[in-house]
Protein backbone atom coordinates (compact mmCIF):
# COMPACT_ATOMS: atom_id res chain seq x y z
CA UNK A 1 0.00 0.00 0.00
CA UNK A 2 1.41 3.32 -1.11
CA UNK A 3 1.18 6.20 1.33
CA UNK A 4 -1.34 8.87 0.55
CA UNK A 5 0.46 12.06 -0.57
CA UNK A 6 0.08 15.19 1.54
CA UNK A 7 -1.89 17.75 -0.46
CA UNK A 8 -1.25 21.50 -0.47
CA UNK A 9 -4.86 22.05 -1.39
CA UNK A 10 -8.06 19.99 -1.24
CA UNK A 11 -10.94 20.43 -3.67
CA UNK A 12 -14.20 18.80 -2.66
CA UNK A 13 -16.07 18.17 -5.92
CA UNK A 14 -18.30 15.43 -4.58
CA UNK A 15 -21.60 17.13 -5.30
CA UNK A 16 -20.59 17.98 -8.84
CA UNK A 17 -21.42 16.17 -12.04
CA UNK A 18 -19.25 15.83 -15.15
CA UNK A 19 -17.53 17.94 -16.44
CA UNK A 20 -17.46 20.22 -13.41
CA UNK A 21 -14.89 18.33 -11.28
CA UNK A 22 -12.38 18.79 -14.10
CA UNK A 23 -13.25 22.46 -14.55
CA UNK A 24 -12.91 23.21 -10.84
CA UNK A 25 -9.67 21.23 -10.71
CA UNK A 26 -8.27 23.23 -13.62
CA UNK A 27 -9.26 26.51 -12.00
CA UNK A 28 -7.76 25.49 -8.66
CA UNK A 29 -4.50 24.16 -10.05
CA UNK A 30 -4.01 27.36 -12.06
CA UNK A 31 -3.71 29.24 -8.77
CA UNK A 32 -1.13 26.83 -7.36
CA UNK A 33 2.66 26.74 -7.63
CA UNK A 34 4.60 24.17 -9.67
CA UNK A 35 5.39 21.15 -7.52
CA UNK A 36 2.38 21.59 -5.27
CA UNK A 37 -0.15 18.79 -4.87
CA UNK A 38 -3.89 19.09 -5.38
CA UNK A 39 -6.29 16.54 -3.90
CA UNK A 40 -9.69 16.31 -5.58
CA UNK A 41 -12.59 14.42 -4.04
CA UNK A 42 -15.05 13.21 -6.66
CA UNK A 43 -17.96 10.80 -6.62
CA UNK A 44 -18.37 10.89 -10.39
CA UNK A 45 -17.49 7.35 -11.63
CA UNK A 46 -16.25 8.94 -14.88
CA UNK A 47 -13.53 10.71 -12.93
CA UNK A 48 -11.53 7.48 -12.81
CA UNK A 49 -10.93 7.78 -16.54
CA UNK A 50 -11.14 11.56 -16.69
CA UNK A 51 -8.51 12.60 -14.14
CA UNK A 52 -5.64 10.39 -15.37
CA UNK A 53 -6.25 11.49 -18.97
CA UNK A 54 -6.82 15.12 -18.05
CA UNK A 55 -3.65 15.23 -15.95
CA UNK A 56 -1.60 13.79 -18.80
CA UNK A 57 -3.22 16.06 -21.36
CA UNK A 58 -2.50 19.18 -19.32
CA UNK A 59 1.06 18.13 -18.51
CA UNK A 60 0.45 17.45 -14.83
CA UNK A 61 1.20 14.29 -12.88
CA UNK A 62 -1.40 12.03 -11.33
CA UNK A 63 0.23 10.67 -8.18
CA UNK A 64 -2.53 8.27 -7.31
CA UNK A 65 -6.19 7.44 -6.85
CA UNK A 66 -7.46 6.33 -3.46
CA UNK A 67 -10.91 4.78 -3.25
CA UNK A 68 -13.21 5.59 -0.37
CA UNK A 69 -16.62 4.07 0.18
CA UNK A 70 -18.63 6.25 -2.21
CA UNK A 71 -16.05 8.59 -3.70
CA UNK A 72 -12.40 8.66 -4.69
CA UNK A 73 -9.43 10.91 -3.91
CA UNK A 74 -7.30 12.05 -6.83
CA UNK A 75 -3.83 13.42 -6.15
CA UNK A 76 -2.43 15.62 -8.88
CA UNK A 77 0.99 17.24 -8.80
CA UNK A 78 1.26 20.50 -10.69
CA UNK A 79 4.12 19.98 -13.11
CA UNK A 80 2.88 22.13 -15.98
CA UNK B 1 3.51 19.32 -23.16
CA UNK B 2 2.04 18.28 -26.50
CA UNK B 3 1.06 20.97 -29.01
CA UNK B 4 -2.29 22.65 -28.44
CA UNK B 5 -5.21 20.59 -29.71
CA UNK B 6 -8.17 22.29 -31.33
CA UNK B 7 -11.85 21.38 -31.57
CA UNK B 8 -14.48 22.78 -33.94
CA UNK B 9 -18.17 22.15 -33.29
CA UNK B 10 -21.17 22.99 -35.46
CA UNK B 11 -24.08 23.46 -33.05
CA UNK B 12 -27.18 22.84 -35.15
CA UNK B 13 -29.74 21.87 -32.50
CA UNK B 14 -31.51 24.09 -30.03
CA UNK B 15 -33.15 21.54 -27.76
CA UNK B 16 -32.15 21.02 -24.13
CA UNK B 17 -30.80 17.51 -24.65
CA UNK B 18 -28.72 18.51 -27.65
CA UNK B 19 -27.46 21.75 -26.13
CA UNK B 20 -25.68 19.90 -23.32
CA UNK B 21 -23.14 17.80 -25.27
CA UNK B 22 -21.47 20.65 -27.18
CA UNK B 23 -21.29 22.86 -24.08
CA UNK B 24 -20.00 20.03 -21.87
CA UNK B 25 -17.38 19.04 -24.43
CA UNK B 26 -16.34 22.66 -24.94
CA UNK B 27 -16.01 23.18 -21.18
CA UNK B 28 -13.98 19.99 -20.74
CA UNK B 29 -11.81 20.88 -23.74
CA UNK B 30 -11.12 24.35 -22.38
CA UNK B 31 -10.13 22.85 -19.04
CA UNK B 32 -7.85 20.44 -20.92
CA UNK B 33 -5.88 23.26 -22.57
CA UNK B 34 -7.60 22.77 -25.92
CA UNK B 35 -8.84 25.64 -28.09
CA UNK B 36 -12.48 25.47 -29.15
CA UNK B 37 -14.47 27.15 -31.91
CA UNK B 38 -18.26 26.75 -31.91
CA UNK B 39 -20.46 27.67 -34.87
CA UNK B 40 -24.11 28.17 -33.96
CA UNK B 41 -26.42 27.59 -36.90
CA UNK B 42 -30.14 26.96 -37.49
CA UNK B 43 -31.81 25.97 -34.19
CA UNK B 44 -28.47 26.16 -32.48
CA UNK B 45 -28.53 29.94 -32.93
CA UNK B 46 -31.45 30.13 -30.49
CA UNK B 47 -29.02 29.10 -27.75
CA UNK B 48 -27.06 32.30 -28.28
CA UNK B 49 -30.14 34.47 -27.85
CA UNK B 50 -30.56 36.27 -24.57
CA UNK B 51 -32.33 33.83 -22.18
CA UNK B 52 -32.07 31.26 -25.02
CA UNK B 53 -30.37 28.61 -22.89
CA UNK B 54 -32.93 29.09 -20.14
CA UNK B 55 -35.77 28.59 -22.62
CA UNK B 56 -34.39 25.46 -24.30
CA UNK B 57 -36.80 22.52 -24.12
CA UNK B 58 -36.67 18.84 -24.99
CA UNK B 59 -37.67 18.00 -28.56
CA UNK B 60 -41.01 16.82 -29.93
CA UNK B 61 -43.37 15.10 -27.50
CA UNK B 62 -40.59 15.04 -24.88
CA UNK B 63 -41.03 18.79 -24.67
CA UNK B 64 -43.69 18.21 -22.00
CA UNK B 65 -41.13 16.43 -19.84
CA UNK B 66 -38.68 19.35 -19.88
CA UNK B 67 -39.42 20.37 -16.28
CA UNK B 68 -38.92 16.82 -15.05
CA UNK B 69 -35.64 16.52 -16.93
CA UNK B 70 -34.41 19.80 -15.45
CA UNK B 71 -35.30 18.50 -12.00
CA UNK B 72 -33.36 15.28 -12.60
CA UNK B 73 -30.40 17.27 -13.89
CA UNK B 74 -30.45 19.45 -10.79
CA UNK B 75 -30.77 16.47 -8.47
CA UNK B 76 -27.65 14.79 -9.83
CA UNK B 77 -25.58 17.95 -9.38
CA UNK B 78 -25.34 18.67 -13.08
CA UNK B 79 -25.02 22.35 -13.97
CA UNK B 80 -27.93 23.97 -15.81
CA UNK B 81 -27.32 25.32 -19.32
CA UNK B 82 -26.60 28.95 -18.35
CA UNK B 83 -24.13 27.71 -15.71
CA UNK B 84 -22.56 25.41 -18.29
CA UNK B 85 -22.04 28.32 -20.69
CA UNK B 86 -20.55 30.35 -17.85
CA UNK B 87 -18.06 27.52 -17.24
CA UNK B 88 -17.30 27.41 -20.97
CA UNK B 89 -16.58 31.15 -21.10
CA UNK B 90 -14.53 31.00 -17.92
CA UNK B 91 -12.00 28.64 -19.50
CA UNK B 92 -11.03 31.49 -21.81
CA UNK B 93 -10.38 28.95 -24.57
CA UNK B 94 -13.72 28.90 -26.36
CA UNK B 95 -14.98 31.16 -29.15
CA UNK B 96 -18.66 31.38 -30.08
CA UNK B 97 -19.64 32.27 -33.64
CA UNK B 98 -23.12 33.05 -34.91
CA UNK B 99 -24.06 31.89 -38.41
CA UNK B 100 -24.96 34.99 -40.43
CA UNK B 101 -27.17 33.10 -42.90
CA UNK B 102 -29.28 31.79 -40.02
CA UNK B 103 -29.51 35.28 -38.57
CA UNK B 104 -30.86 36.44 -41.95
CA UNK B 105 -33.40 33.63 -42.32
CA UNK B 106 -34.65 33.85 -38.77
CA UNK B 107 -34.41 37.64 -38.66
CA UNK B 108 -32.17 37.65 -35.62
CA UNK B 109 -30.35 40.89 -34.86
CA UNK B 110 -26.95 41.10 -33.18
CA UNK B 111 -28.56 42.92 -30.26
CA UNK B 112 -30.75 39.86 -29.55
CA UNK B 113 -27.69 37.72 -28.92
CA UNK B 114 -25.70 37.41 -25.72
CA UNK B 115 -22.61 39.67 -25.50
CA UNK B 116 -20.33 36.62 -25.16
CA UNK B 117 -20.66 35.96 -28.90
CA UNK B 118 -17.15 36.25 -30.34
CA UNK B 119 -18.02 36.88 -33.96
CA UNK B 120 -20.26 36.42 -36.97
CA UNK B 121 -19.44 34.40 -40.06
CA UNK B 122 -20.63 32.13 -42.85
CA UNK B 123 -19.85 28.59 -43.96
CA UNK B 124 -16.52 29.34 -45.62
CA UNK B 125 -15.26 31.23 -42.60
CA UNK B 126 -16.01 28.42 -40.21
CA UNK B 127 -14.68 25.78 -42.60
CA UNK B 128 -11.38 27.64 -42.62
CA UNK B 129 -11.29 27.35 -38.81
CA UNK B 130 -12.49 23.73 -38.78
CA UNK B 131 -9.90 22.69 -41.38
CA UNK B 132 -7.15 23.25 -38.83
CA UNK B 133 -8.95 21.53 -35.96
CA UNK B 134 -8.01 18.11 -34.59
CA UNK B 135 -11.59 17.32 -33.58
CA UNK B 136 -14.61 18.28 -35.69
CA UNK B 137 -18.13 17.66 -34.49
CA UNK B 138 -21.64 18.38 -35.74
CA UNK B 139 -24.30 18.29 -33.03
Amino acid sequence: MVDMPTPDKILDARRLQCPMPILKAKKTIQGMKTGQILEVLSEDPGSKEDFPRWAKRTGNELLGIFEEEDYARYFIKKTA
Amino acid sequence: MAETKRMAIVVHSGTLDLAYPPLMLAAAAGASDMEVDMFFTFWGLNLLKKKGLKRAKLSGAWRLGTGMMKLMIKRTGMANLPEMLEAVIETGKVRLYACTATMDIMMVKKEQLIPEVTGFMGAAGFLDIAADADIQLFI
